[in-house]
């Protein structure tokens, strides 16, 4: 989703940020570009690093031998992040990553004394003139499967299996509901909150707990795959997360929402080669190809798949948002009125459930 | 609601629960004979990673649980070599197993990330293991029942037999055990080999029945559930086996009430449960102390004999 306005007002402001740096960026292209990766989790977390990693690697496929790339994983959100970072920078990293939320202050901390090498952080809001900051529109993805679970669930409810309420899972579980309720106007979103990301058992058990009191499909914002392992169990169908995991569940898996950021990365490491990089900040989704739905596998239907397509094509031609008016929240209030779309900002820190989502 | 939901959640309490009956066995065991093993989630970790892994190269799960035994038991008595021979301290030489664990298994676990492993075939026929209702009682893995018959095994060893009496007295008063002919060293090293299987076995658990795949820190701190839950049933195998139960009771009945849409009370509570319990265990037994009930006298006390 791209919003003209404000884009442009950024690209003015990168320029103008750029201009103090221009002797430098000659002398970075000297050798190869070093870019630098810093992960929270490991590389082999099958989820969000292993997706992270998973641009790493297009950046090296796609510019060869016009970059180095070095990554640090399993990096502790705090000091430790700040020391490796800075690590980072004095061996001569020009670009570099930092891709969990916890690493804001000790990116913008380390970028105070680097003026001269450009920081991306994924999924925070501060930004100086060398940290830009990204993200990606998830929430496209769950209004696609939301639509997909409204049309294949029989009992009408979905189980969906929740870590924290912050604003990043309240907008996917709504996008998930909103669509839901547009093919099935009695769909109904149990939540289940599990109070971890990472807690394989706790997961799968949620899911049979989901299952028992009438959910016949499984969606989840946590990180393991348990949870599709309990629905193929149980002969239901569910969601991956992150990544495809059809491995896990080959009856029961539908498709996933797939993170993709070697788009951005590739976008971003071009710039810097051509000196043009500036301090922006990106939230791109389906369009830009950083939200990708994994290929849809035998066990969906073909009406289930061409209604699926429908969302992805209106998402990325622009035309459809999940988060279009009339929106009543739990309490049957009208939130956002008939046509009226959510601003980002509105959705950056959503706090509220829409109807038929029970929690 | 309906039976055959009943039977369902039934079977997710026992899930919930067998691994921890497992570990805690293995840790009162330990702490009976005077060990205090911190390591207990670290040794899950390595049983979690080793049966994963030779059930993946072997095809057999039983290999994988003999493999995780094997592994943890190993991990165990790095353990024992240092806190029982060397004499280091037992409850940082625990935490260091501990952390040990949670990075041996990621290094060794590296490479089996995203696959997974078959799973035990039904120990009783399918007609009966796959019956709606009668899966209560013949439907559960393998491992399940091996928890239950060790725990009558553990407590007839320790109250009726005469090696579960050497084992409590060397728990009890070492010094007098070592002065009548015992030998606390090894009685102690036993112990703890014990206590290190049955946490490895209880990892398998994890990796290779409730959710057959390997990630890092499968177990996501069960270990210190188990190690909680010994001190709630007052070192006592009857209480341990009603004590994972009603842990793994609670653990379900707030993911079943959540999803039936109606919570109970906070999950965080919930999370912080059972240490809650257990701290008000050991507050009563603090209040009436009496002699059988309380904790082993020479826990986590290092033994250095006077000659």
């Amino acid at each position: 989703m791209i919003y003209p306005n404000r884009r442009l007002v950024l690209a003015g402001l990168g320029v103008a940020a750029a201009l103090p740096f221009g002797p430098r960026l000659l002398r970075a292209q000297d050798g190869p570009l070093k870019v630098g990766f810093v992960y929270v989790g490991p590389v082999g977390d099958f989820g969000w690093t292993y997706a992270h990693d998973q641009g790493r690697l297009a950046v090296v496929e796609n510019f060869g031998d016009a970059v180095e790339t070095v990554y640090v994983e399993n990096v502790a959100e705090g000091p430790d992040a700040e020391r490796v970072i800075r690590q980072l920078a004095q061996d001569g990293a020009k670009l570099i990553f930092t891709t969990s939320f916890g690493f804001m202050n000790p990116t913008i901390r380390v970028a105070r004394q680097f003026p001269d090498v450009w920081f991306e952080h994924a999924t925070g809001y501060q930004r100086a003139d060398n940290v830009a900051i990204y993200n990606a529109r998830f929430y496209e993805g769950r209004a696609v499967i939301g639509t997909m679970a409204g049309m294949m669930s029989k009992t009408g409810t979905a189980g969906y299996i929740a870590s924290f309420p912050i604003p990043e899972v309240v907008m996917g579980i709504n996008a998930f509901q909103l669509a839901a309720q547009k093919v099935n106007p009695d769909f109904k979103t149990q939540v289940v909150w599990v109070s971890t990301w990472y807690d394989p058992a706790k997961e799968a058990d949620a899911a049979r707990a989901l299952l028992d009191q009438g959910a016949d499909i499984i969606t989840q914002h946590t990180d393991s795959p348990a949870a599709l392992q309990a629905a193929e169990e149980r002969g239901v169908f569910a969601f991956g997360q992150a990544t495809d995991m059809s491995q896990f569940a080959p009856n029961a898996h539908l498709t996933a929402i797939v993170d993709d950021w070697s788009p951005y990365y590739i976008k971003r490491v071009q710039a810097a080669l051509d000196g043009t990089w500036e301090s922006t900040d990106t939230w791109g989704g389906m369009a830009e190809g950083e939200v990708v739905i994994s290929p849809f596998r035998e066990n969906v239907p073909a009406e289930v798949a061409a209604a699926a397509n429908e969302i992805i094509e209106g998402t990325k031609a622009g035309t459809y948002h999940i988060f279009t008016g009339p929106i009543t929240d739990q309490a049957g209030e009208l939130r956002v009125p008939e046509g009226e779309v959510m601003a980002d900002a509105d959705l950056l820190k959503m706090d509220w459930y829409v109807e038929g989502v029970a929690s | 609601m309906s039976a055959v939901v009943l039977v369902s959640i039934v079977m997710s309490v026992v899930g919930v629960s067998t691994p921890i009956l497992l570990a805690a066995l293995g840790e009162l065991v330990a702490e009976k004979s005077g060990v205090l093993n911190l390591g207990v989630e670290g040794m899950m970790l390595i049983g979690a990673v080793a049966g994963f892994a030779v059930t993946y190269a072997t095809g057999s799960p039983w290999l994988g649980v003999v493999a995780a035994a094997g592994c943890a038991t190993l991990a165990s008595l790095m353990f024992g070599y240092l806190t029982l021979s060397l004499t280091s301290n037992q409850v940082a030489t625990g935490l260091a197993l501990t952390i040990f664990g949670i990075s041996i298994s990621s290094l060794a676990g590296e490479s089996f990330v995203g696959l997974t492993v078959p799973i035990f075939g039904p120990v009783f026929p399918a007609a009966l293991a796959q019956d709606p209702m009668l899966r209560l009682v013949f439907g559960h893995s393998p491992i399940v029942y091996f928890s239950l018959a060790m725990t009558a095994a553990v407590w007839w060893f320790l109250a009726r037999s005469r090696g579960g009496l050497i084992l409590r007295a060397v728990g009890e008063n070492d010094h007098s055990a070592h002065s009548i002919g015992y030998s606390v060293i090894a009685v102690r090293y036993a112990a703890v080999a014990f206590g290190g299987a049955m946490a490895g076995i209880a990892g398998s658990f994890y990796s290779m029945v409730l959710t057959p795949m390997w990630a890092e820190q499968l177990t996501a701190g069960r270990g210190w559930i188990a190690l909680a839950l010994v001190v709630f049933a007052v070192w006592r195998p009857g209480r341990l086996l009603a004590g994972a139960y009603l842990f793994g009771l609670v653990m379900t009945l707030e993911l079943q009430s959540k999803a039936a849409g109606f919570a109970l009370v906070p999950p965080e509570f919930m999370a912080a449960l059972p240490y809650l319990a257990t701290i008000a265990v050991l507050a009563l037994i603090s209040v009436r102390r009496t002699g059988a009930s309380a904790a082993p006298a020479c826990l986590g006390r290092p033994f250095k004999p006077a000659t």
